[in-house]
């Protein structure tokens, strides 16, 4: 590992002053990613600004219609949390899947939307819950959010703060794992909102996370299983690897939707 | 026969696991010594390339630095290369070529991977820091990847000296014979196959500390390896030209090994010198994504095999033809692998009498390829098993009933392909596992699957394999440039506790408690006082070490023998102490009596007397009570058995689960049963493994595509069903244990079962064969008869 | 040089280390907790998994600064002296260990586990056990060490 300069603020108003001091530093949230990339000196940045010690950030609290997830929230909090399971069944269960306990111990669902990797499970729910990003400045919603492979929305040394999930009619989220990494190979994340069904879908896209208005269009005709047999996904936009070619992922699209709605019961 | 509290066929608990449940266990990277410095490896980034400049002038300047090493500092001071110990003889008598395998990338590298040059520092962050600065002007060349293209000499020869990449073309058995077999087949079954790249992945990364003691002029190596000796040997004879009493070698706790630490490893020999160059203790720890490009990978056949049959299913000739990889240099048993180690076991539990294969080694630009848990048998046993099933299902026979019919039932019984089975009784554990695993009742399952939308199939497999290599005058015949014999020491202290030394070496395979095991029952006493040391050139006369599942069968009858002169010399001293012909005493129950009286002394009385030779035989006998002995078996041991595996594609995805896995082996008499259990799980895992999940994957510039956990993919807790294991006894005849190893045999029989279940679950959709691994996207394909798409990049 | 002040194994400790360096190196390397292995470079394997607050983190993949103030137990904190925890009981008790490589990872994931789920479920065990690789075992015995386990702490609960 490279060597960098560590702080670790007590506020956001504290993270984002050192961020504006250092534009080249890079925001640790549960590290997951981060380390890993640093640890293996892929990245060299001359700063980390660590969110870990903002208590604010670690909260979980329902707001009327919306559940808003504090950036700094584990997987494993989010996986347990009662106001989570009874809220948002999908996004307890999503988070109760992310890679394995160690990683959902230390991962946050802020780490991990800020990353946007797209083999990540959060950014499927994120977009199809059609949720918003709360950051140090503004909100921004899902469908601006995602803007490809890595890529958001956020301004260089912008810090996501929480994530508000308006609660759906009822949701559910189904992944294929990718066996060596773990991580989704197709995830498909369906939910059935007040703004209409919407399907997100992680693990594939070429631009990362992505909606799939064929998979919408059957189910709002539609919300059941059956409504998918037949739906084709194409792969033209889609990854292939040695661990699942384009043709295959786009196959099993449908097939995860399938056994997400059947899960939304 | 009753067993003793902790002797043979009980199952006491491992004495071992105490220090590993506490996190006491010692593995290399665990130590540290006084002055210690760190070393980094640069290694090439491509797959072939001349070697132009290194430009070493901004990493010498690096905070920290100690010594930057090359190729050249090494020749300067006569540095050999990394021997091979076994030279194959093809057909027409030609040798294998052997091109040289510098210990640094001298003139060319050869793979990803291969070492450039070792930067020494104070640090690991300074040395990394440093091989960053190092600037090596490669001269790419073409890389030569796949084999066949590499047979078709296509590019530049990744060695000169072999122009067509061709190490060798061997053969074994009668060609004449086994082509007039096939003249009179009713019946012949064809594949096409291909046996994978594997990577061992022990899960500790390899790591070696060098020292030297400029005081008594010797060289410390602690390294991590399956055979501190053999390392001591090659290292020190044919690479640094140091003398025995001169190099300690220690392997300390290692963590599993699975073969790819039987090897001597370049980096062995940079610490170990460079420890003298730099005057301090050098210490290199492989990262795992280092371990992926520079451990010994294992397996990568390609085969073409033909079996013939007649009216009746009886086999009447075995046809092989195989490519096996060797990659860029020759690792250290690599020829015996795809030559003596795979040939021989062709015939497998079958009668066929005419078998003939050819094996063609090939130089590729990939990581060297050497044994890996099975080392050739799995590979020949995968064609076998393949065929069997294949050609019962061509037949319309049931798989079992095939192979049945074909069985071997009298022994000793000589094979077309060298080797001669001393014992076994196949069907018995054919018939154990088939009535474990329910296999008449499997097509109501199978029913009852598809009822539910979920293809159900059965595979089985018969395996043989061969243990405990031996005898050495027979591997030395056929090219092992070494004994493949065992030593062990028995030292009986005054006090009548034993301290043994054994050559075998554990890492994993439970030693510290099966030997004790041994030593408790032969000498009657209790397992607490029984030591069992191993693993360091120092404290141990000589060894082996531990591959091909010899340990128990060549190390453990070495442990026997020099037990059994320890046995003898206390009856000559008990006789003199009881004033009895020694005709007359006997050892039992841990003491010696005078036949028919109640005379008698404990074993402990006689190690006194031994070291208190107060009333002694001592014109005749030394004082003292300690024996070696070299045990160099008379024959491999074979065991062999039944496995079969039950499973279910989800034809949506093509996903495969293991409902049901059954094994039921022949491994001889059995001293530790929890130990041999444990040992067949690892191995089913390891075979389940690459039957489903594990794969090497090269691009055509020769760069490793999996080359970390992300990509490579090891079976998880989730991947596997809990195993039904058990065992039938045909004890080996010719070691006094009657024992024959367990070590491997999971590896060798699990892809075969697994593969022929997929096929089986398959068999509406026409497949003849679907190789390994049987991914979910190739299975879901064939459910589909879409044309397999290139996959992309 | 930054210096790092936390709770390890119950005794409170300070190690001077720079930012970049992981917890699993001061554990190794500054206090001589050997016992907390590394596996692999990518954070999958598991062997250096460690309890942090409480619960299982791998050591490979945090900083040593992230652990500023927390309590850190290492599989070298689980039993005193010639004591084994239940847990480690079970692994020998059901020969779950060949190498011991992964050994203190299984053993703290483990822990983690039975603290939430006092009785899983075969599935439950390999799911949960699915971020630690273990080469040797087949994970057969590995199971049977948590059933085990389970059950003897459920017994010992039961007890007090």
């Amino acid at each position: 590992m490279y060597s960098f300069d560590y702080s670790r603020p007590g506020s956001v108003t504290d993270a984002v002053k050192a961020a504006t001091a250092n534009p080249e530093a890079k925001i640790l949230a549960g590290g997951q990613t981060l380390v890993p990339t640093l640890k293996q000196r892929l990245a060299s940045p001359s700063g980390v600004i660590d969110l870990g010690g903002i208590a604010d950030l670690k909260t979980i609290k329902r707001d009327g219609n919306t559940l808003v997830i504090g950036a700094m929230v584990t997987h494993d909090a989010v996986a347990r949390s009662a106001e989570v399971k009874a809220a948002i069944p999908a996004l307890a269960a999503l988070a109760g899947g992310i890679g394995d306990p160690a990683v959902r111990n230390a991962g946050t669902i802020g780490g991990s939307v800020a990353n946007n990797d797209p083999a990540a499970d959060y950014p499927s729910a994120v977009l199809a819950l059609g949720a918003t990003i709360v950051t140090d400045k503004r909100q921004i919603a899902a469908d601006q959010y995602f803007t490809g492979m890595f890529s958001t929305a956020l301004d260089a040394g912008e810090i996501i703060t929480a994530i508000r999930f308006p609660i759906p009619k009822k949701a559910a989220y189904a992944k294929y794992e990718q066996r060596a990494s773990r991580y989704a190979l197709v995830g498909a994340f369906v939910a059935d909102t007040a703004a209409g069904v919407r399907c997100a879908v992680t693990g594939c896209g070429a631009g990362g996370v992505f909606r799939s208005p064929e998979i919408e269009a059957a189910l709002t005709a539609d919300f059941s299983a059956d409504a998918l047999k037949g739906v084709k996904i194409s792969s033209a936009n889609l990854m292939g690897d040695i661990h699942g070619s384009a043709d295959y992922r786009a196959a099993m699209v449908p097939v995860m939707a399938a056994r997400a709605v059947a899960a939304a019961g | 026969m009753t067993v003793m509290e902790n002797g043979i066929g009980a199952s006491p608990k491992r004495r071992e696991d105490f220090r590993f449940l506490k996190g006491l266990g010692r593995y290399t990277d665990d130590m540290t010594m006084p002055n210690m410095t760190h070393c980094v490896f640069v290694r090439s980034p491509v797959a072939h390339a001349r070697l132009g400049k290194i430009d070493l002038t901004a990493a010498l300047k690096s905070p920290g630095v100690v010594a930057i090493f090359t190729a050249a500092d090494l020749e300067a001071d006569n540095v050999g290369g990394v021997p091979c110990g076994w030279l194959v003889t093809g057909r027409e008598n030609k040798p294998m070529v052997e091109p040289k395998h510098s210990i640094l990338a001298s003139g060319k590298v050869r793979h990803v991977g291969d070492p450039v040059v070792a930067v020494i520092a104070e640090t690991l962050e300074q040395a990394k820091d440093a091989a960053e600065k190092v600037s090596v002007d490669y001269q790419e060349l073409p890389a030569i990847v796949d084999m066949k293209k590499a047979l078709n000499g296509g590019g530049t020869p990744v060695h000169e000296e072999a122009a067509n990449n061709m190490c060798f073309d061997w053969e074994l058995g009668d060609k004449a014979a086994t082509d007039a077999a096939f003249a009179k087949a009713a019946h012949i079954c064809k594949i096409d196959l291909i046996n994978q790249r594997l990577v061992a992945n022990a899960m500790e990364p390899r790591a070696a500390i060098g020292a030297y003691d400029l005081s008594t002029e010797e060289h410390t190596l602690v390294t991590t390896s399956q055979n501190p000796h053999v390392i001591r040997l090659l290292m020190g004879a044919f690479v640094l030209n140091i003398p025995e009493h001169k190099l300690r070698v220690l392997s300390p706790d290692v963590g599993g090994g699975f073969g790819s630490k039987i090897f001597h490893y370049a980096e062995e020999a940079l610490v170990t010198w460079g420890a003298k160059k730099v005057g301090r203790p050098i210490k290199w720890v492989a990262e795992r994504s280092e371990s992926f490009i520079s451990d010994a990978h294992g397996r990568d056949h390609v085969t073409h095999a033909e079996m013939a049959f007649d009216k009746d299913g009886m086999a009447l000739g075995l046809k092989v033809d195989t490519l096996a990889n060797m990659g860029a240099y020759l690792s250290t048993f690599a020829p015996s692998v795809p030559t003596w180690l795979h040939g021989t076991l062709l015939a497998g539990q079958y009668t066929t009498p005419a078998i003939y294969v050819n094996v063609k080694a090939m130089f590729t630009n990939t990581v060297p390829v050497d044994a890996y848990r099975g080392a050739g048998r799995p590979e020949a046993t995968f064609v076998l098993e393949r065929l069997m099933s294949k050609a019962a299902a061509e037949l319309g026979m049931d798989q079992t009933e095939l192979r049945r019919k074909n069985l071997i039932r009298t022994f000793p019984y000589q094979t077309p392909v060298a080797v001669v089975y001393d014992i076994g009784d196949y069907e018995a554990s054919m018939e154990k596992a088939m009535a474990l695993a329910d296999y008449k009742g499997f097509e109501g399952r199978r029913s009852a699957a598809k009822a539910k939308g979920k293809l159900r199939g059965i595979g089985v497999a018969n395996y043989i394999e061969a243990c405990g290599i031996a005898p050495s005058s027979l591997v030395g015949a056929l090219g092992a440039r070494a004994g493949l014999y065992e030593a062990a020491t028995v030292r009986v202290n005054p006090t009548g506790s034993v301290s043994v030394m054994t050559g075998s070496h554990s890492h994993g395979q439970g030693h510290d408690t099966t030997f004790a095991q041994v030593v408790a029952e032969k000498l009657g006493i209790a397992i607490e006082s029984v030591d069992i040391i191993h693993g360091d050139t120092a404290r141990v006369p000589f060894g082996m070490g531990t591959y091909g599942s010899r340990s128990l069968a060549v190390g453990g009858t070495a442990i026997v023998n020099a037990l059994q002169k320890v046995i003898d010399k206390g009856r000559k001293i008990a006789a003199h102490l009881l004033e009895a012909s020694e005709a007359d005493v006997v050892f039992e129950n841990g003491a010696y009596q005078v036949k028919g009286t109640d005379k008698k002394k404990t074993f402990g009385e006689i190690a006194l007397t031994a070291y208190v030779p107060h009333k002694y035989p001592i014109d005749h006998i030394e004082p003292g009570l300690e024996e070696t002995a070299f045990y160099d078996p008379k024959n491999f041991t074979f065991p062999a058995g039944t496995y079969i595996c039950e499973i279910e594609i989800d034809p949506a995805t093509g996903q495969t689960e293991i409902i049901k896995f059954t094994a039921a082996d022949d491994f001889g008499n059995i001293v530790n049963p929890m130990i041999v259990e444990g040992q067949v799980h690892g191995g089913l895992t390891q075979g389940i493994g690459q039957a489903l999940l594990e794969n090497t994957v090269y691009d055509e510039n020769g760069q490793l595509k999996t080359g970390s956990y992300m990509d490579y993919c090891m079976p998880r807790a989730d991947d596997v069903p809990s195993f039904q294991v058990t065992t039938t006894v045909t004890p080996c005849t010719h070691n006094p244990l009657g024992v024959k190893g367990c070590g491997e045999a999971g590896a060798i029989g699990a892809p075969p079962a697994v593969i022929n279940a997929v096929c089986d679950a398959l068999r509406e959709y026409g497949v003849g064969h679907i190789d390994m691994p049987a991914t979910p996207e190739k299975i879901w394909r064939i459910i589909n008869s879409a044309p397999v798409a290139k996959a992309a990049e | 040089m930054p210096q790092v002040v936390m709770e390890v194994n119950g005794k409170s400790v300070k190690a001077d280390v720079m930012p970049n360096t992981l917890l699993v190196d001061v554990l190794r390397t500054n206090l001589s907790l050997t016992g907390t292995h590394v596996g692999c470079d990518t954070s999958q394997c598991g062997a250096c998994v460690v309890h942090v607050n409480g619960q299982s983190v791998k050591s490979c993949t945090m900083l040593a600064v992230q652990a500023e103030g927390a309590k850190v137990t290492t599989i070298e904190g689980m039993s005193q002296g010639a004591n084994l925890h239940p847990i480690q009981a079970a692994f020998k008790e059901a020969h779950g260990l060949q190498c011991g490589f992964c050994t203190p990872g299984m053993v703290m994931s483990t822990a983690d586990l039975l603290s939430r789920n006092a009785n899983p479920s075969e599935t439950e065990i390999r799911s949960w056990l699915k971020g630690n690789i273990c080469r040797c075992t087949g994970y057969h015995n590995i199971v049977k060490a948590v059933q085990i386990a389970a059950k003897n702490m459920a017994v010992k609960v039961a007890a007090e």
